[in-house]
């Protein structure tokens, strides 16, 4: 069982030795069933795109988990700053399967169409730039990065709020109508950014000579 | 030309195979799952066998396997998720029915939709079928052309398009009653007059050799296999002969991504996805190879590219 250490008003979960790493396996638990079952045959008459929006949905599902660590600190005095790391490197993998999927096994590699989607489909070019910068995050998350960068590196990583709003807008997309699932998790990412907006003012301000 | 006579016993009158086989299996003392047994009745008028002939425009591709098209449907008025219309359409009632057909035409007249086809001649249509979100199927539909239907009604001559329209039930249809997901309702299409006289264009009432499932359109939809799935217009009451190009369900959601003419063109792009390729339906898992390229006109350019003669098909799309 992970510990709870107070400090100060907080208590911080701490992970046991492992923990951490449990949880990346779970995490990718649905990855992997859905990938067996689409093996098999399994997943209904239009697998790939049900494995591909699968993958999406779990990234949002992670990002959503990762942006509430902040929030149930500040609200609720519960600290679970040791597991955002690997949360956020779920989102990560998510996003490299979501993306993997559409490339290699729906556009069965067609570089044409890959380079339109960039160039012509506002939808698709949200996805890919949220990609690209959930890449930085993620090449950017060793211990190694964060000594290095030292304090360049938590405002690099408040990219991560515009990643939140890049997907949502795209996951609103990906329906031909609105409907309760995107808008409901579009409203929850864009609830978690809105929330930061008077804590990253101050932050600004605080700059300024 | 040679006319089918419709058996005795009105189709609504048949008990549905899935019924009966149900029933035989229980006498049987098979092992019928709930499950099996809720599925089965999901389908309502399905199972009554119709005598078709094969008719012309018979495509060379395997049909797709029967449960892929009774089970990945867009049929909105039973929800947004492709299996929502095979789980939640079973307590629509198909019959009795009734299809009225009016407007700028002669002889204006209310169908008996039992009657109409039993005065068709039925014939089966294996069409390719490519819906406009890039997957497709290959679909052998019972029906009869709609051409035959008009001729008889005779349009008049300011008579320039045709304007179907769906039926209206939200106590049977559960994705007419919620809100802010929804269309509005009723589902309306529309087509030139000569792309509905065009001998291409029918009007099924059933699949496989059987009356429509309720998932499908039941009791009677348009086909229409150059244009875009959405065209088909499913459980349709009311076909109108107007003047002037009638409002289409999708054009007014989002005008930008679908047109009237909603012709399937590879050349022409969906504002969100390619449509120079199509995923095929119920090729068999991952590594099916289910991608192929998409036809102009969906392969049936031969008998309708002329009526396009002349138009800018990136204009109307």
């Amino acid at each position: 069982m992970p510990r709870i250490i107070r400090s100060g008003r907080n208590h911080v979960v701490v992970p046991w030795r492992g923990e951490v790493w449990i949880i990346a396996l779970l995490g990718l638990l649905p990855a992997a069933v859905y990938f067996w079952y689409g093996a098999q045959d399994r997943l209904g008459p239009d697998p790939v795109n049900v494995f591909e929006r699968w993958l999406g949905l779990w990234a949002v599902r992670f990002l959503v988990l990762t942006l509430l660590v902040t929030p149930l600190r500040v609200l609720a005095g519960y600290s679970l700053l040791r597991y955002r790391r690997m949360l956020g490197l779920l989102v990560f993998a998510y996003a490299c399967l979501h993306v993997g999927t559409y490339v290699i096994l729906d556009q069965q590699g067609n570089l044409g169409v890959l380079v339109q989607d960039i160039t012509h489909r506002p939808f698709l070019l949200l996805g890919f730039v949220a990609f690209v910068l959930l890449s930085l995050l993620a090449a950017t998350s060793t211990n190694w990065s964060m000594r290095r960068l030292g304090r360049q590196w938590g405002r690099l990583h408040r990219l991560v709020y515009g990643v939140a709003l890049l997907v949502a807008v795209h996951f609103l997309m990906a329906f031909k109508t609105y409907n309760a699932t995107s808008i409901g998790y579009a409203a929850i990412l864009g609830m978690l950014v809105l929330w930061r907006v008077p804590d990253l003012w101050r932050k600004r301000m605080r700059r300024v000579p | 030309m040679a006319r089918w006579s419709y058996p005795r016993p009105s189709p609504g009158e048949i008990t549905p195979r899935s019924v009966w086989l149900g029933r035989r299996q229980m006498l049987a003392g098979a092992a019928v799952t709930a499950a099996e047994w809720g599925a089965g009745r999901a389908s309502h008028a399905y199972g009554a066998g119709l005598h078709t002939r094969p008719g012309p425009f018979q495509a060379t591709e395997k049909p797709t396997p029967l449960t892929d098209v009774t089970h990945y449907n867009n049929f909105y008025e039973f929800g947004l998720d492709k299996s929502d219309p095979a789980t939640y359409s079973a307590a629509f009632q198909p019959r009795p029915w009734t299809l009225s057909v009016e407007g700028l035409v002669a002889h204006p007249r209310v169908w008996d939709l039992d009657q109409l086809i039993a005065s068709m001649p039925m014939e089966e249509r294996l069409y390719r079928m490519r819906c406009v979100e890039a997957w497709s199927m290959v679909i052998p539909w019972d029906g009869f052309a709609l051409s035959e239907l008009l001729r008889q009604a005779e349009p008049l001559g300011n008579a320039r398009y045709v304007s179907f329209e769906s039926v209206v039930r939200p106590d049977q249809m559960p994705g007419q009653r919620s809100g802010l997901d929804s269309l509005s309702w009723p589902y309306v299409e529309g087509l030139r007059l000569d792309e509905a006289m065009n001998p291409l264009t029918i009007l099924a009432v059933g699949l496989y050799g059987e009356m429509l499932p309720n998932q499908n359109g039941a009791p009677v939809r348009l086909v229409v296999p150059w244009k875009y799935g959405f065209k088909g217009i499913k459980s349709i009451t009311r076909i109108r002969l107007v003047a002037d190009m009638p409002p289409t369900t999708w054009n007014r959601m989002s005008p930008d991504e679908y047109g009237f003419y909603a012709n399937v063109n590879p050349e022409v792009d969906h504002p969100r996805w390619s449509q120079s390729s199509e995923r095929v339906i119920g090729a068999g898992g991952f590594f099916g190879g289910g991608r192929k390229k998409t036809l102009m006109f969906n392969g049936y350019g031969e008998q309708v590219a002329s009526m396009y003669a002349g138009m800018d098909l990136r204009t109307s799309y």
